[in-house]
């Protein structure tokens, strides 16, 4: 697949991990905001090519991760209602409420329909003049402008059988507030490339320029993010703390501005509650007031409530790169993808997740696979 | 959060809200919503999510890339003792 | 910063519900394995059961017979490349074939939903006479029953089948040594992105097909050339992964394979990138694993290419000694990691 395949050629990796250890001088801790690459990381092993004083932590960018159990709760409250069908994408299915999840209800009776677009929930909704169609609208800046359109969509053909369920996370505030940390370690970022696709990049400089740390907008490929980490060392080495774009191929400084006005209309910005991490202020979306009729927890009247947490896990910490997974004495015994003590294990992109599945060799013993390797 | 693909648009239609492409992902076409890219059109290649475009491939800027490593390489081999730390 | 940003350390309760049966249970993953491993072995323990193959190889008389069985509930029940009713037919072949037997007799049990349409009875039914045509075996017993509407999925098939082993090999997880190498028979992934597809929500606008085949044609000219086959396995639900999981767990070796070996179609990989899935744990229905000594494996698959079948076969990896029950895979990046089996099925993702 053309601008994909290219961007995973091992030689030219290769010579990236050469460059990086070229240039590294001296020990120097980055985050990766976005949950993609976090994946990506971990499934290719980038984190093997890079010299041993480059450390990799990867942020809470699983919006899936961070979204509230009250909110889930109300997912499946609404999803468990017989005139309802509910829409969500694949990843929220798994994520355990208080009681359950998608899964459970779907299994109960529920019509719950996992949807590749929001567009198809909309679709549904004209199909089904007699059901009330309810789409969760998850994720960051990069989802939002469908969930908008789909809101637009649905009050031009004039339904009122189409709602949707907000949990959208905006990435700028969740990172003031890691680097506000005191205990941050954090020195240079990598920025969540689709999203700066959809809002640009400007909004990163006066961060940079604040906590005086270097910000490389990054794709998704192992290129993509060898390079990205390669601009952010050279930085970090010369002394500098810029705002720059390595994924100049799909985003402009400018983002896609059409889809930043849509945004802009359909939602406002919000305080939102970020699981593991608490309440961040003005770091989410809700619908504005003109759209306000589509609002899903008004339109079925959820009682907002605050679900009882077990603090177990240290999905917190790990989401804010303060801990690795592995670090968690509860991680690959007590925790695993089959019985998840918390949400970063139980989504697909979550940093606990992404390190179990794509676990490495080198926990297991490392002698026998000198041996092996010699096959 | 953000599963978005580079696909390449085989055909277009409709306008403004409306205007939807035929985009190949490898031989799989999905239709897709050219809302946000309006002027994107046969033989570009977008960065589809969710069913959505939200970004025309800059062929140009795709190569860069490719062009610094080479740079790299060049610089690497005019360096004496090149392979030293 | 404010004070006002605490940082509460948050926790769901785990689900982990004991009590009922889940529908990760028959996923092909981590839970299936567990109901085998926790309930149905321990209470129907029988040597055969223990070898923990597709089939059971069994004494009759002087000489030997393989006995499989195995449903169908397919979700979408006709899709493109075939239907539950060829599924049914190949599926219990294919076990067969994977214990290295002739597939001769084969049973069908319908539970079928009140209201379920009669012409698509008439078209799954058809079907399974071509498919049955196909593999030359015969249908010669079977059953049928109707539930209440609301208590089936439309038609719900088991299959049973024997087969004659005609050779003298012990064709199962047992035989696989160190030093094998594992053989696959073609590309992954076509049939569990052909469900995905059909399924509501998920269509694409060109149709892969499902690679439902019988495959017994392959194995049978294995046999015939005298290849000292270790073990078979088709993939099935859970997909490359799973198979050779399952098979390094049970013969306690270590299999590790190369990702750029295993052939993955441009449309299969072209929509496992769109839905954010994992082409090596997407169900196949048409595809197996040779595990051969060394010195076989050249002969080995110079026949499977003489085959429609298999005519994309190749090496992927090989068997070693140690970590026991473990499946690494090299990247293409040169850098290896474990792959693990998935405790439900893959869902397609935004993240």
């Amino acid at each position: 697949m053309k601008y994909v395949e290219e961007y995973r050629d091992p030689v030219a990796a290769q010579q990236f991990a050469e460059a990086i250890a070229r240039t590294v001088a001296r020990p120097w801790t980055l985050m990766e905001i976005c949950g993609g690459q976090t994946h990506s990381i971990v499934k290719y092993g980038i984190d093997e090519l890079l010299p041993k004083s480059v450390t990799l932590v990867h942020g809470p960018g699983c919006p899936v991760c961070v979204t509230p159990l009250e909110l889930i709760d109300k997912a499946l409250q609404i999803a468990a209602r017989p005139n309802v069908i509910f829409c969500s994408f694949g990843d929220m299915l798994r994520v355990p409420g208080s009681s359950g999840d998608l899964f459970s209800v779907k299994a109960a009776g529920g019509d719950v329909r996992i949807v590749y677009s929001p567009s198809d929930a909309v679709r549904f909704a004209q199909q089904n003049p007699d059901k009330q169609v309810v789409f969760f609208a998850v994720g960051f800046e990069t989802t939002a402008p469908a969930n908008a359109m789909s809101v637009y969509q649905a009050r031009q053909l004039r339904l009122t059988n189409y709602s949707i369920l907000v949990s959208h996370v905006l990435v700028p505030p969740a990172m003031e507030v890691i680097l506000g940390s005191p205990d941050n370690h954090v020195q240079g970022f990598l920025a969540a490339g689709h999203v700066c696709a959809v809002m640009g990049f400007d909004e990163y400089k006066p961060i940079a320029q604040k906590y005086k740390v270097p910000i490389v907008v990054t794709g998704f490929e192992p290129l993509d993010l060898l390079q990205g980490i390669f601009m952010c060392i050279a930085q970090l080495e010369e002394g500098r703390c810029e705002v720059e774009n390595q994924y100049a191929r799909v985003v402009r400084p400018e983002g896609n501005r059409s889809a930043q006005d849509l945004v802009a209309r359909v939602f406002r910005v919000v305080h939102r509650k970020w699981r593991g991490i608490g309440e961040i202020p003005h770091s989410g979306l809700g619908l504005a007031p003109e759209f306000a009729a589509f609002d899903a927890e008004t339109r079925f009247g959820v009682s907002g409530y605050t679900a009882q947490e077990d603090p177990e896990c240290i999905s917190g910490l790990v989401m804010q790169g303060a801990k690795r997974p592995e670090e968690c004495t509860a991680y690959g015994s007590r925790c695993t993808p089959d019985h998840p003590l918390g949400a970063p294990m139980v989504s697909s992109e979550g940093a606990c997740a992404a390190y179990y599945r794509y676990r490495r060799l080198r926990t297991y013993d490392v002698a026998e696979i000198g041996s092996l390797a010699r096959d | 959060m953000c599963l978005a693909v580079p696909g390449k648009i085989l055909s277009t239609s409709g306008e403004d809200f409306a205007r939807m492409a035929k985009v190949s992902f490898g031989g799989i076409i999905k239709d897709v919503s050219l809302v946000y890219v309006p002027e994107a059109g046969e033989g570009n290649y977008v960065l589809v999510h969710v069913g959505y475009a939200i970004s025309i491939v800059d062929e140009v800027e795709a190569v860069r890339t490719f062009e610094i490593l080479e740079k790299m390489g060049e610089l690497e081999e005019l360096k004496p003792g090149t392979g030293a730390p | 910063m404010t004070d006002s940003t605490k940082f509460q350390l948050s926790c769901p309760l785990p689900l982990n519900d004991t009590r009922h049966v889940q529908l990760a249970h028959g996923g092909g993953g981590r839970r299936m394995h567990e109901l085998l491993e926790g309930l149905l072995l321990p209470a129907f323990s029988s040597e055969q059961l223990l070898t923990r193959h597709d089939g059971a190889t069994l004494h009759i008389g002087n000489g030997r017979i393989a006995f499989t069985t195995d449903s169908y509930v397919v979700n979408p029940l006709f899709f493109p490349g075939g239907d539950i009713g060829s599924l049914a037919i190949n599926g219990t072949v294919n076990d067969l074939a994977m214990c290295g037997a002739r597939p001769l007799y084969l049973s069908s049990a319908f539970i079928l939903e009140e209201g379920f349409p009669m012409d698509s009875l008439r078209a799954v039914v058809e079907s399974m006479r071509i498919a049955a045509a196909e593999s030359q075996v015969q249908l010669v017993t079977g059953d049928t029953k109707v539930v209440d509407k609301g208590k089936g999925d439309g038609i719900f098939i088991n299959t049973a089948g024997i087969g004659v082993i005609e050779h003298d090999l012990n064709i199962s997880p047992a035989a696989v040594k160190a030093g094998d190498v594992i053989l696959l028979s073609g590309d992954v992934g076509r049939h569990g992105i052909a469900i995905m597809a059909t399924r509501e929500g998920l269509s694409f606008e060109t149709a892969t097909e499902s690679d439902c085949a019988p495959l017994w044609e392959p194995v049978a000219a294995l046999l015939e050339e005298g290849v000292e086959i270790h073990c078979l396995r088709d993939l099935t639900r859970g997909g490359l992964s799973s198979g050779l999981i399952e098979i390094a767990e049970t013969a306690k070796l270590r299999i590790s394979i190369e990702e750029l070996a295993v052939p993955v179609r441009e449309d299969v990989a072209g929509a496992c990138e769109i839905l954010g899935l994992d082409p090596f744990y997407l169900a196949n229905e048409g595809r197996f694993i040779a595990i051969v000594p060394e010195h076989e494996s050249a002969r080995a698959l110079s026949i499977l290419s003489r085959h429609a079948v298999s005519s994309g076969a190749v090496r992927i990896g090989q068997v070693a000694g140690k970590p026991a029950g473990m499946v690494t895979m090299k990247s293409r990046l040169g850098t290896e990691r474990v792959l693990d089996m998935l405790s439900g099925e893959q869902l397609p993702r935004i993240c």
